[in-house]
């Protein structure tokens, strides 16, 4: 199809690079340097999408990001984007768009019925009114409006693009490369400051891009293209192009996105890197922005032909694209007139400019006149005829004091109606910290507030819209910017800039927003504030009369500015309709918060390459390639993978437990420990640091000793336990949980600097140093006694002992400690020789059928013991007596240790605390759930009064019933009663409490 | 995101490399078993709930290991200084890093 609308060379593209591209399943092309939507304009496609709410037909308003309509799904397959707004994608060859909304086809939308009706059939507020009763069916009537509504659709397939991260520091961050942006970045960049300088175009240089504008004698365009060579040759800047800032974060921390050139874009996949997110620390950060234009609120002013006057600017001048043949401007700024000239020059066509001032320049005027167009003053468009494409604009005279508009009207044929209502300032960036915007009446905008530290503003962004303000502004910034670092700059006394400014359209507004219809607003066809989400004058108005007065709450009620476009357009021209309905100004009204992000962020750039393997650090032990080769099944226990058990054959999960619980109970088998949390400490004072920790006493404990303790928080609830043992007489070794070793480093630390820094004693990670292999059960001993120097011989070699020898060869030290229950010997030898160790263990095991066991096993085994795991069967509100430890706490120690104020609280005190208890349910083949609620009897009133749970529960080989630990109120005084346990929906299982150790209770077999 | 300045490592670095440690200069009562329920509670649970200028602990965990100190506004979360335990802690005004 030909470009029927291309109706010149334009600045941005190359028409000797001709390219196809798919929409809607039609074949189009384009040129090089195109977006998707001047490309689709240059077609004559003027219809780009259905509205969310009425399903209204829609075209391209704007030609940048601000856009609210046409949002695309880019691409296909895998690698489908939605939500790419058209006027920011660069045209790439075979590039495939279609439209989000509209069912069944965007032409013929069965929601446009609603739609002919907008309004009158769902009001603000209209899913809340609707669909909200009954609650149940929320969920369904949800699925039909977002079909209904076409949001585009998230592939379903792995991402096989690459997105990357990197982390930026910069002394100075500016963001926008117009002309403010490059100002700044020209004077800047000589005081030697690091700089980043980024724009979201593929080009910088903002409006000048598309303007007459010269400076120093030239045209705009060569001072910009001189100004990024100066800027890409020093050594001190990154110029990111291509680049959004989305999002101004605390402590001067901005995000900002950089998508890849097409060319790269398009080219195979998993060699290119889609988009990067650059994380910069920013000393200062200069916001250059820009403005962005606002349309005018009129009746039917989203049928598709209606634009920004800016737009059309760049349609014209900078893709040689006329969307239209005849023009109708209406504007209340100067602004406006660069469109209506630019379509002159071009010779055909009607232009008619309906200013609503009374008094404009005169050379404006007479220069639409003299090149063929006709000029209005004094009037507005009230409204636009047509439905898919518009056909007129109806025009009526306005008195812009009062607001009154004439009854009697004109008709124009047209088929573009350009609007300019002014300049909103691009505050997003400096509003992300809470600062709110401030309000000036004279630029009729909103601006960044002032006192923002570290945080300057220069050009449009600040309200200033001329050329040499952005020019001298950007430069005066960037000096107040630097003026307290080593980088300053001095620019010298002359602050009105040093360039020499030709400008074609200097910045005059009389504010207006919404123009008032020869009928009242309710009643006039629809005036669209916000487009895509169809919010609508008459609706903002009833939001009032219906009570809602913060600005804050008309938006949520009425969703202006809740789309994918966060109301770039419609923000101010909400506000203002806002404040005349609330009879208040717009000073008053102020304006809702901005949140990152600026524009919408793909969830795999702020993935990164945080994903898959490298989602999270795995830590495996020394051991790991002997477990992967023997078929351990592994579960995630923190970052440790950890073998789970060791099937043999097929056998189940259930079959191989059993199979490892025996063994270890009557021969011997053998656990990697090695994940154990190891904490090293030395010093002068590392005993009385123990006893201040622990619960218990360590004043007396000997060298070659270990010893059980319990760490208490302050509130006296379990944190954490271990053994410890005394290596020196200044020297101990303490173990904690796996999931608890950094928490208690850190624990260990804040008492030891914040509280106690007169001790002397010095804490030491070394989980990782070591590697751990238990031999476990009665045939430990006659295995190990094979292998060792040490003199085993349990009256030398004493339960809660440890020996340092040679085991297998290998420097090891022996603890003779045990979370099984049976005799165990914890082998520790340098992780390097972990693997060695263990191969050699199993080599001599070989006769004992020494049975490798996993963390299953490991956990039905001290459950048989009554062993608690802290996190399992403790959950921070038990404190050691609640689990039965007593003989753990040594409440006569002279220092008052952590956590023994705690427990002597009233309520740690109080009879029918939750008290950890052995369960037997009475069906013996019944395993309790774990976390089962426990109540005493059935005949209790609904709601059931909850007397405990279930903590631990498992099926026990060795006693061939199923065993569980539970929390239960009043539990120890309990034993032998019975009480249900909830195993699903009226099904209870009655179990009987019984003392929380099974098997072996008077420990003798661990003492062997 | 916050940067904070580790006064012992003496370079400001992400917010990620830190854990929050809670208010700062609460000490524990010398003698505990001493205290009553209200004036245990007092230590143990009660904490200012501030609007501006707030004094609290941070764990340099990915780091030196050391706890110190910073001043932080609570509404601009601006990380106004950082300062060592045991040392003077800085007047109310600005201290800028």
């Amino acid at each position: 199809m030909s470009q029927k609308y291309r109706v010149g060379a334009g600045r941005l593209v190359d028409s000797s690079q001709p390219m196809t591209f798919w929409f809607n399943g039609r074949r189009f092309t384009g040129w090089q340097g195109d977006t998707l939507a001047s490309a689709l304009l240059a077609n004559g496609v003027t219809l780009v999408g259905r509205s969310f709410k009425y399903a209204r037909p829609r075209g391209i308003v704007a030609a940048g990001v601000e856009e609210p309509n046409a949002i695309l799904q880019v691409g296909v397959g895998a690698t489908t984007v939605p939500n790419v707004r058209a006027t920011e994608q660069p045209l790439y060859e075979g590039l495939v768009a279609r439209t989000t909304h509209g069912w069944p086809s965007v032409k013929w939308d069965v929601m446009s019925l609603l739609g002919r009706l907008a309004g009158a059939l769902m009001p603000p507020g209209f899913y809340y009114k609707t669909f909200m009763r009954p609650q149940w069916l929320w969920h369904s009537y949800e699925k039909l409006i977002r079909k209904a509504a076409g949001l585009g659709y998230s592939p379903s397939e792995p991402d096989p693009d690459c997105y990357d991260k990197l982390n930026q520091h910069c002394d100075l961050l500016i963001i926008g490369a117009g002309p403010a942006g490059l100002a700044a970045a020209l004077a800047a960049y000589q005081g030697g400051a690091r700089i980043i300088l980024l724009d979201e175009n593929p080009t910088p240089g903002g409006w000048l891009r598309c303007s007459d504008d010269r400076i120093d004698g030239e045209p705009a365009e060569r001072w910009v293209a001189k100004a990024l060579e100066t800027l890409v040759s020093a050594g001190n800047v990154q110029v990111l192009l291509r680049t959004t800032a989305t999002g101004l974060h605390d402590g001067r921390f901005v995000s900002a996105i950089e998508r890849q050139p097409p060319s790269v874009a398009s080219a195979a996949l998993q060699t290119r890197i889609k988009e990067r997110m650059h994380r910069i620390r920013a000393g200062q950060i200069l916001i250059a922005t820009g403005a962005h234009e606002r349309p005018l609120v009129f009746a039917n002013n989203d049928v598709p032909g209606c634009m920004l006057a800016g737009a059309v600017s760049t349609y014209l001048k900078g893709y040689g694209v006329r969307p239209g043949r005849d023009l109708v401007v209406g504007t209340c700024t100067d602004a406006a007139y660069a469109a209506a000239l630019d379509w002159l020059a071009l010779g055909e066509g009607s232009v008619t400019v309906v200013d609503a001032r009374s008094t404009v320049d005169a050379k404006l005027v007479s220069a639409v006149k003299s090149a063929g167009g006709r000029c209005i003053l004094n009037a507005a468009v009230i409204e636009a005829k047509g439905r898919t494409k518009v056909s007129a604009a109806v025009i009526a005279t306005l008195d812009l004091v009062t607001g009154i508009i004439d009854s009697e009207v004109e008709t124009v044929a047209t088929d573009v109606i350009a609007t300019s209502g002014g300049f909103s300032p691009v505050v997003h960036l400096s509003a992300h910290t809470g600062q709110k915007p401030v309000w000036r009446k004279d630029i009729a905008g909103f601006v960044p507030c002032p006192d923002h530290p570290d945080v300057y503003v220069a050009g449009a962004a600040g309200g200033d819209f001329s050329l040499s303000g952005a020019l001298a502004q950007g430069e005066g910034e960037a000096q107040r910017a630097l003026a307290r670092s080593v980088y300053r700059i001095d620019l010298g006394p002359d602050q009105k800039g040093r360039n020499v400014c030709e400008e074609q359209w200097p910045f005059a507004i009389e504010p207006l927003f919404h123009v008032p219809h020869v009928k009242p607003t309710a009643k006039a066809p629809p005036q669209f504030v916000d487009f895509q989400l169809d919010v609508t004058a008459a609706a903002i108005e009833l939001a009032t009369r219906e009570g809602f007065q913060s600005v804050e709450h008309v938006k949520r009620y009425t969703a202006l500015g809740f789309g994918t476009d966060q109301g770039k357009l419609s923000n101010v021209n909400g506000v203002a309709i806002a404040a005349k309905a609330l009879n208040q100004s717009i000073e008053e009204t102020g304006t809702t918060m901005f949140r990152p992000n600026y524009t919408p962020a793909s969830f795999g750039v702020m993935a990164g390459r945080d994903v898959g393997g490298l989602f999270e650090p795995k830590r495996y032990t020394a051991m790991q390639p002997w477990h992967e080769l023997n078929g351990a099944k592994f579960e995630d226990v923190g970052q440790w993978r950890r073998p789970w058990y060791f099937p043999k054959d097929d056998e189940t999960l259930d079959q191989a437990v059993k199979r490892e619980c025996l063994a270890v109970r009557q021969g011997v088998g053998i656990l990697d420990a090695s994940t154990l949390g190891k904490i090293d400490i030395q010093g002068r004072d590392a005993r009385r640091f123990l006893n201040r920790i622990y619960t218990n006493a360590w004043l007396k404990l000997p060298v070659g000793k270990c010893r059980y303790g319990i760490m208490c928080g302050e509130d006296g609830m379990v944190m954490d336990d271990g053994v410890t043992a005394c290596l020196g007489d200044q020297h101990f070794l303490m173990t904690t949980t796996t999931g608890g070793a950094a928490a208690v480093l850190e624990w260990l630390e804040l008492w030891h600097q914040t509280e106690w820094p007169d001790l002397e004693v010095y804490f030491n990670s070394v989980t990782d140093h070591w590697a751990t292999a238990t031999l476990s059960g009665p045939d430990s001993l006659a295995l190990l006694k094979g292998l060792t120097d040490i003199d085993l011989s349990p009256e030398r070699f004493q339960f809660m002992e440890w020996r340092q020898g040679l085991v297998a060869d290998i420097p090891a030290r022996v603890f003779r400690i045990s979370f099984t229950g049976e005799l165990s010997y914890e082998i520790n030898v340098n992780a390097n020789y972990g693997l060695a160790l263990w191969q050699r263990l199993m080599h001599a095991g070989a006769d004992f059928n020494l049975t490798p066991y996993g963390t299953e096993t490991m956990h039905v085994l001290r459950a048989e013991k009554g062993f608690i795991i802290v996190g399992q069967d403790t959950d921070g509100s038990v404190t050691p007596e609640d689990l039965g430890m007593h003989w753990a706490l040594a409440p006569r120690k002279a220092f008052s240790y952590l956590g023994k104020r705690g427990m002597a609280r009233e309520d740690c005190q109080r009879l029918g605390r939750k008290q950890l208890v052995g369960l037997t349910a009475s069906e013996e083949t019944v395993v309790l759930p774990e976390g089962s609620q426990i109540v005493f009897s059935k005949s209790t009133a609904l709601p059931a009064n909850m007397v405990g749970h279930v903590t631990s529960s498992y099926f026990s080989p060795i006693l061939d019933r199923s065993i569980a630990l539970a929390l239960v109120a009043g539990g120890h005084a309990r034993l032998g009663e019975e009480v249900l346990v909830s195993v699903g929906k009226d099904q209870w299982q009655p179990a009987k409490i019984v003392p929380s150790v099974f098997y072996d209770p008077e420990g003798a077999r661990q003492h062997g | 995101m916050l940067r904070i300045y580790c006064p012992i490592c003496e370079e400001a670095r992400d917010e990620p490399e830190y854990h929050y440690a809670g208010q700062a200069h609460i000490v524990r009562p010398s003698d505990p078993d001493q205290c009553s329920d209200q004036e245990w509670g007092e230590y143990l649970y009660f904490r200012s709930n501030l609007r501006g200028l707030h004094r609290e602990m941070w764990y340099h965990a990915a780091g030196c290991r050391k706890f110190f100190n910073v001043l932080r506004d609570t509404q601009s979360h601006e990380v106004k200084a950082s300062y060592r335990l045991g040392a003077t802690p800085p007047d109310q005004e600005e201290v800028r890093l």
